[in-house]
């Protein structure tokens, strides 16, 4: 079936307004979740669970949280890594201190946490905005950093914190298979709220935040709130995917793995994937985490295998100059380039 | 100019003694004026005059270091832009102020984020009442999209727009407000005469139709004297003459300022 | 007593490393607009280049080569990335930056390695003791310290000369008033953006200089850029002495805190307490002490 919106005519507002208004999109997007939730567990190995899926999930998860900061409401963060580390820790003290508590609540609750912060850090941004607002939350980052690395009651005395026994509701999902069905599951539904959070009030009161606020203000919309609201929503995005990626990810992880480094990689995949885009933030985390992969591993099955620290400096190389192309040539990013595609084809093959 | 069943009624707004000052620059300084329940007031002068500083008072932007705002009867207190909003008045700006990453339609609809009530879960949701909300909004905003002319470019990002187009835009986003007083600044700079033509024709429709009181800043004379009821004149941030077209126009003082005074 | 003069010295000497780092930000967001977050990548890259070259040639040659090399750098930044991005947003420039400090420092690694090099600037590294007269057996600092002082103190006289007496740095001064009214009077914005990302690449040869020489050429030296946000911020984004005082209140404070307060809060309080002081300012004076004040219009 080509690609075409010929013959489906919208009789209604209601359908015009449809997530994906036109059928093969429709279709697609079926397909995707069928392969995803059926297709994937018939073929997946060990290592694609947990090597490549799992954590791409729960990157793309982070990379939602702060696309509906930045990329939606033009709020600058380099905090990202901060507020994972509030997710992960406060759901280990949950699980840790509350007995019994179900870990799918424990989860989510450190979301709660996590929004919790970030309106705190997000407070600053009533009077200043743009990099000022970057490097309050770079403020944010080193002082959760701090405070994980140096507050012994957050990790309990330990090094290293460890996941508890993933048992929810009396289902064990401990195999790689089942912890991937879980992050999926999460990953789509707060993907598909996010995504009708930005097509109703809330979302275009963001992007009027983000696209003038003075104007926004005149319209009604009170900044601080709107801001600080785009804020919560972020963190506990963020928290979310910091609880998941410390319990079903990682198992056990010390605070370094939610440093500044972290918050960039997350921001790069923004940025790279389409600054206000959904899907841009499945592509850019897609495209960020395979990246090192691919320095490590093509140059090894061409038997020249490089070294972890040439593989690192490659990968800045690749990361800085992307920024710099796509900003200059599509600061949209892949989701934008996605969407160019979709539009010659809808017209192809007669595109005048 | 009246149109069949216009009622000019009581005062809507009243200005007293207003003075505005930027460290020691005086922008505005004692000016007073009313404006009435339906009428379409303009503000001119030349530039420099305090006209937009003006709009900026009454929609809550600047606050005056002097004098009293009334607004349907009631003496404002220091309020910031989106309480005024609340309180019923839109504006549009001199350069143009529309959200430009989004489309011509979440422009219109961001008009009426006031007007939607459901709250941050059932949007989360989209759902029911959420749903059925954002459709009611969106017939709203289909309505001004009619009466604006603008149905070709709905989907269009508005930074892509030509000038004019944008220009209405931002006319359709303060509309869909529904305000009470509605701010135009200088809603023809910048056009050509068949868009100014449309321009005019649109607010007087507004006026018409809808009721809707404007106080507008223009510089085309011609276009002034031919839309507004009243006219209030500014000259360095004073008022120096307010009336019917008429009267402005046979003000010795304003002739003076607008062809200079032979000394 | 003594011990507190001590301390307060030691901070202050190690401020004047932020500052020298600081300073080259000031330079391009005064000139530009564009917050430069490659200064400490620019830092990084100008040290390797110039410890790696003193292993070939004397320190007179490789300090003129590494110059020659920053000067190129500022131009093929400014070809490549400033050039198509004029007249963008802020934040966007902002990201670019953020772009080229991880190519440069990945670019900066891959040709000139990654290890820690020692850069010889034939300075004892010894203590000395100064201030004797004042302070029985006077206060202990080091020599290296001293002598970064002195630089800084130099490289500021320098620009201030740059800025007040050259053809040069009046027009740098008029486009830091106004971007299109300088440009209509016929000042070449892309020259002055040349020029002014040179003297920050130099400025970050002289940081990398000074940084290597006390903790040896390596990675952690990119980061220091980090530290010196907190210092713009305090001091403000447009103020060279702003660049100067506040890279010495920031590195007073961290010594102080560090000594007095890290006992109570367990250690490690200088990786964040700058950043606190920071954003204490942001909220209550953010243009900084000594930076041009924000006013919006509409």
């Amino acid at each position: 079936m080509l690609y075409r919106e010929t013959g489906q005519f919208k009789t209604s507002y209601s359908a015009d307004q449809a997530m994906f208004p036109i059928l093969q999109d429709r279709i697609g997007i079926i397909l995707i979740l069928v392969v995803a939730f059926v297709g994937v567990p018939m073929v997946a190995t060990q290592y694609t669970y947990t090597g490549l899926l799992i954590p791409f999930l729960i990157l793309a998860l982070a990379a939602i949280g702060l696309n509906l900061l930045t990329g939606y409401c033009g709020q600058v963060s380099l905090g990202t890594g901060g507020f994972m580390a509030v997710g992960a820790y406060a759901a280990y003290n949950l699980v840790l201190r509350v007995p019994d508590i179900n870990i799918l609540l424990a989860i989510f609750m450190a979301g709660g946490f996590a929004a919790l912060v970030g309106v705190l850090f997000g407070l600053p941004s009533l009077r200043i905005k743009g990099f000022y607002l970057a490097v309050a939350t770079l403020a944010a980052q080193f002082f959760l950093d701090w405070v994980f690395i140096r507050i012994k009651w957050f990790t309990n005395y330990q090094t290293n914190a460890n996941a508890p026994d993933l048992v929810i509701f009396g289902v064990s999902f401990n195999s790689p298979a089942n912890r991937y069905i879980l992050v999926l599951s999460i990953v789509c539904l707060m993907a598909l709220l996010a995504k009708n959070l930005v097509r109703s009030r809330v979302g275009r009161a963001w992007m009027a935040v983000r696209d003038m606020d003075i104007a926004a203000e005149i319209i009604g919309i009170r900044l601080l709130h709107t801001k600080l609201l785009a804020f919560a929503v972020s963190s506990f995005y963020c928290g979310v995917a910091g609880a998941l990626w410390a319990f079903v990810h990682l198992g056990a992880w010390e605070p370094l793995t939610f440093d500044v480094n972290r918050s960039f990689q997350v921001l790069f995949m923004v940025i790279i994937g389409g600054l206000g885009s959904l899907l841009g933030s499945f592509l850019g985390a897609a495209f960020i985490f395979t990246v090192p992969i691919l320095i490590n591993q093509v140059p090894a099955a061409f038997g020249m295998p490089i070294s972890t620290a040439l593989a690192a400096h490659l990968e800045a190389m690749i990361f800085g100059s992307l920024i710099i192309f796509f900003l200059i040539a599509e600061p949209h990013g892949f989701a934008r380039l996605w969407q160019i595609g979709k539009e010659k084809l809808r017209l192809w093959p007669f595109p005048h | 100019m009246s149109s069949t069943g216009r009622v000019i009624g009581d005062t809507l707004l009243k200005i007293e003694n207003i003075s505005l000052s930027f460290g020691g620059v005086r922008a505005l300084s004692n000016v007073s004026f009313d404006v009435r329940k339906g009428e379409i007031r303009a503000i001119i002068g030349p530039n420099g005059a305090g006209k937009s500083s003006m709009l900026n008072c009454i929609n809550g932007f600047y606050h005056p270091q002097q004098g009293r705002i009334t607004y349907k009867g009631s003496v404002r207190e220091q309020m910031r832009p989106h309480e005024a909003a609340a309180q019923g008045i839109a504006r549009t700006f001199q350069n143009i102020a529309l959200f430009k990453g989004m489309s011509t339609l979440d422009n219109i609809m961001s008009g009426r984020l006031l007007k939607m009530k459901r709250g941050f879960f059932w949007q989360a949701l989209y759902w029911g009442p959420a749903e059925r909300e954002e459709l009611e909004h969106r017939e709203a905003v289909e309505r001004i999209i009619d009466f604006l002319e603008i149905q070709a470019v709905r989907k269009m990002p508005v930074g892509k727009l030509p000038y004019g187009l944008q220009k209405r835009v931002e006319l359709g986003r303060a509309l869909a407000a529904e305000p009470d007083l509605l701010l135009l600044d200088e809603p023809m700079a910048g056009m050509n005469v068949e868009e100014k033509e449309d321009m005019c024709r649109f607010i007087l429709d507004v006026n018409d139709q809808f009721g809707t009181t404007i106080a507008l800043i223009e510089h085309d004379m011609g276009v002034v004297m031919d839309l507004s009821d009243r006219v209030v004149v500014l000259e360095y941030g004073q008022k120096i003459a307010d009336g019917t077209p008429d009267e402005v126009r046979a003000d010795q003082r304003v002739i003076d300022a607008y062809l200079g005074v032979q000394h | 007593m003594a011990f507190f003069f001590e301390v307060v010295l030691g901070g202050l000497l190690a401020g004047v490393l932020y500052s020298l780092v600081a300073l080259g930000f000031v330079l391009i967001f005064k000139a530009s607009g564009v917050f430069n977050f490659a200064q400490g990548a620019m830092v990084l890259f100008a040290a390797l280049t110039l410890v790696r070259l003193t292993e070939w040639v004397p320190f007179w040659l490789a300090f003129p080569i590494t110059c020659a090399v920053m000067i190129v750098l500022a131009f093929i930044i400014e070809r490549i990335v400033l050039r198509p991005l004029v007249n963008q947003e802020g934040i966007i420039l902002f990201m670019a930056t953020l772009g080229i400090a991880f190519f440069l420092e990945g670019f900066g690694q891959t040709i000139w390695g990654s290890d820690i090099y020692t850069l010889n600037l034939g300075i004892p590294k010894d203590p000395a003791f100064i201030m004797e007269w004042l302070f029985d057996g006077g206060l202990l600092v080091d020599k290296l310290d001293l002598f970064a002082a002195a630089v800084a103190g130099a490289l500021v006289v320098a620009l201030a000369l740059f800025f007040q007496k050259t053809r040069i740095g009046l027009a740098l001064r008029a486009v830091a008033d106004d971007h299109q009214a300088a440009q209509s009077i016929g000042v070449p914005l892309n020259y002055i953006w040349l020029v002014v990302w040179s003297a920050a690449g130099i400025v970050a040869l002289v940081a990398g200089m000074v940084w290597g020489a006390k903790l040896g050429v390596q990675f952690s030296i990119a980061l220091v850029a980090l530290k010196a946000l907190p210092v713009l911020i305090l001091g403000g984004f447009t103020s060279v002495p702003g660049a100067i005082i506040g890279g010495l209140i920031i590195g007073m404070g961290e010594k102080i805190s560090e000594v007095y307060l890290g006992p109570v809060f367990g250690g490690g309080i200088e990786n964040w307490f700058a950043y606190m002081l920071a954003l204490i300012f942001l909220l209550f004076r953010p243009q900084g002490l000594f930076g041009d004040r924000i006013i919006e219009r509409v």
